[in-house]
């Protein structure tokens, strides 16, 4: 009985410790952002890994009871989530995280997008209407999204606010010092132009100047085909390129191939955190994207 | 309920009002823009066309029966459901379906599908297949439906035509359903605040829909599920569930008629009409693979379902003229499953297996407590003339973009005593904006 009584009293108390701010990131750089600001008051359960096409995300049984359990969601946006998200908040019946709520943070909505179509249509290709969404990979957009969500982390658990701010202070001090170091490092690489496989590294360009000659996808979303890829690598004849990026989650075979052919050298770059076993946090990620770049420019 | 009639109302009119927003336009963004401004509507439509051939068909026009058996193509062993149309050889367009949906408030969305089919002998049949207000976000884990929708009992209850891995269901849902599983009703669900998923639900419904019929109560039909699932690391994924449906008075079920000329010249003719009620047990199980969760490459997707399901009561044998020919005591058994795999080999290209099979225990009684003859039990339409009921599928399709699909499938189809080789070539389109599939 002692011991019943200690078992139940352990089970309180250890529930009464996890009284956490409970945060669904529906990719890993926000899960990452959040449990920089949140440390131990909260906990992250990461919907995709670093591995994974957030385009294309099932809405499976573990995410619905994730989003069911949820005080906070942590995405994108600009319908990056369009095809998994809203079946998720449907099925989970969680009045805190829908749309418009507090609990609901869209990262999108919290910085300057680039690539908004004048026009949506289908026959462009899987267009993202409210601009293209690969936010993450401009650190300068990471550091409005972190003042952002600290804002809202507060919000949400007004006990804990002056942590969130602390953890904000601390992590925004932290990542200034990081820009300049990762802006020094990659001076290099300003101007240099690149061929990508999605138009997911427009933010990694617009930051650090790289110029985007040339897309494997004929048309955002649909796979590069060999017609589009011969028109690419003659494209190259007359405007060169220094490299071709892709994505960790993205099939090599088309970068290897226009590689083989124009004689350029491929880099893959992780898209986040848990795209490579060096981009374990969101410092580690733009350390390894800015190595990974300025090694193959030599 | 006030709410919901207005809502459907609502949003039937938006529905009819639909087809003309499609007409005009011709492309799926154009008949977005053209719903959007309104409120928040979304539209879609799924268009199929397909081409079906059949050895057993020809054989059966060719021996000049009156009836067009593939029309109904009876499951021996089974009550009939009705209103399920066999698929018309040659080529021809398909399923259409037509969806509106839209978010009434922040907690209240609405949909409606209409179901387009032109027949061989009906002409152009149109079905509203599903009518519902479902609420998002109440809170708790809590969402309610209700309208006309599809049962959440079964896996593939709930899914429509075009979210279904081959061009035709399988067997064991036309014999306990008939066609769709839809029917008026309400739904309440509770997905549990666990680690794992959790889900609970019922739904109470008119009980107008095969198995049921003409409930006196208010509740002709009702069922209970729970499902419940999570993943195995990145690469697996799966789901359970259970299922209960019941249908507690149902009144002048009326199965097909039955039809002959007896040696001496003379024409018996009686439909069987069954008063009684019905049950109906399921379990099914879902397992998906995608290598680091990533299905777009390669997938494999492996699911099975099994129903049981118990019926009571008497059946009447009611002759042409309404008049009662006699009347059997009825205990019947039926059950089936299926199970089917499907493997995306490579982006855009899918194989998949399906094997159906079915099995009955029927049990028919005289007034005299004597076991109905063989006649008797044909003409009530639940003979299983020593059959057991069987169907194995190949199909391949090719997927070049998310909305569209070209399918060609092969059915070794026994659920007949006479085995029949089905050719089938689907082309699905969609347009529009498309709701996300669940899992
Ligand atoms: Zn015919």
């Amino acid at each position: 009985m002692k011991r019943f009584i200690l078992a139940v009293s352990l089970l309180c108390s250890s529930a009464l410790a996890h009284a956490d701010l409970k945060i669904f990131a529906c990719e890993p750089e926000w899960g990452s952002l959040a449990q920089a600001l949140g440390g131990d008051k909260v906990s992250v359960y990461n919907a995709t890994t670093g591995l994974q096409d957030p385009h294309h995300i099932e809405g499976r049984p573990s995410l619905i009871a994730q989003v069911r359990n949820a005080d906070l969601l942590v995405c994108t946006g600009a319908e990056l989530e369009i095809g998994w998200l809203p079946i998720l908040l449907q099925k989970s019946g969680n009045a805190k995280v829908q749309e418009g709520q507090p609990g609901s943070f869209m990262a999108a909505q919290q910085v300057q997008l680039l690539d908004i179509p004048v026009k949506v249509e289908r026959s462009d290709g899987d267009v993202h209407a409210d601009g293209n969404p690969h936010i993450q990979t401009d650190p300068r957009r990471i550091a409005q999204v972190a003042k952002a969500l600290a804002e809202r982390m507060a919000q949400l658990d007004t006990a804990n606010a002056a942590h969130y701010q602390q953890g904000y202070t601390n992590f925004n001090t932290r990542w200034q010092q990081a820009l300049q170091g990762w802006a020094n490092k990659a001076a290099s690489l300003r101007s240099t132009p690149v061929v990508v496989h999605h138009k997911s590294w427009v933010y990694l360009q617009d930051w650090l100047g790289l110029k985007e000659v040339a897309t494997l996808e004929p048309k955002p979303g649909i796979p590069p085909t060999t017609a589009h890829l011969t028109n690419v690598l003659q494209q190259l004849q007359t405007t060169p390129a220094k490299f071709v990026l892709h994505s960790a989650y993205e099939n090599p075979r088309s970068a290897q191939w226009l590689s083989g052919k124009a004689g350029i050298p491929v880099v893959m770059l992780p898209s986040t955190v848990g795209g490579t076993p060096a981009a374990t946090d969101l410092f580690t990620l733009f350390d390894d994207i800015i190595q990974r770049l300025t090694s193959v420019q030599g | 309920m006030q709410l919901t009639q207005t809502t459907l109302a609502i949003a039937i009119v938006a529905a009819l009002a639909a087809p003309t927003a499609f007409a005009e336009t011709t492309t799926g963004n154009a008949i977005k823009d053209t719903l959007k401004p309104s409120a928040n509507w979304e539209g879609s439509l799924i268009v199929e066309g397909i081409y079906f051939d059949s050895n057993k068909d020809e054989a059966a026009h060719e021996e000049g029966e009156e009836e067009h058996d593939h029309e109904h193509a009876h499951l021996p062993g089974f009550p009939s459901g009705g209103h399920d149309h066999g698929m018309r050889e040659g080529l021809h367009t398909g399923h259409i379906e037509a969806v509106v949906s839209g978010n009434i408030n922040d907690k209240l969305k609405a949909r409606v599908t209409t179901g387009i089919m032109e027949t061989e002998d009906e002409g152009l049949e149109m079905e509203l297949e599903e009518a519902f207000v479902e609420t998002q976000g109440l809170g708790k884990g809590v969402t309610v439906k209700a309208g006309r929708f599809f049962s959440d009992v079964g896996y593939l209850s709930s899914k429509h035509n075009h979210e279904w891995d081959f061009a035709d269901n399988p067997l064991v849902y036309k014999g306990m359903f008939g066609g769709h599983t839809n029917d008026d009703g309400v739904q309440l669900s509770y997905v549990a605040p666990t680690q794992q998923f959790v889900q609970v639900g019922t739904e109470l419904f008119k009980g107008d829909k095969f198995p049921a019929a003409n409930s006196d109560d208010t509740v002709g039909a009702a069922t209970v599920f729970a499902k419940t699932g999570g993943d195995i690391g990145t690469d697996h994924s799966w789901q359970a569930g259970i299922g209960h449906w019941r249908a507690d008075s149902i009144n002048d079920r009326e199965g097909e008629l039955h039809s002959h000329t007896r040696a001496d010249g003379s024409i018996h003719a009686a439909t069987p009409s069954f008063d009684g009620k019905s049950s109906i047990n399921t379990v099914n199980a879902t397992y998906k693979w995608a290598p680091n969760g990533n299905a777009q490459e390669r997938n494999f997707k492996l699911q099975g379902e099994y129903f049981q399901r118990d019926e009571s009561g008497k059946i009447d044998l009611v002759k042409p003229d309404g008049g009662l020919e006699r009347t059997l005591d009825y205990d019947g058994k039926q059950d089936g499953f299926y199970v089917q795999g499907v493997y995306q080999f490579r982006p855009h290209w899918r194989v998949g297996l399906r094997h159906d099979q079915l099995d009955s225990d029927n049990t028919l009684t005289q007034a005299n407590g004597k076991a109905a003859t063989d006649h008797q039990v044909e003409t009530t339409g639940l003979a299983t003339e020593g059959h057991t009921p069987k169907r194995n599928t190949l199909m391949v399709d090719y997927t070049p973009r998310e909305y569209s699909r070209l399918r060609l499938q092969f059915n070794e189809d026994k659920s007949t005593p006479e085995t029949d080789q089905q050719v089938m070539l689907q082309y699905t389109h969609s347009f529009g904006s498309h709701g996300a599939h669940g899992f």
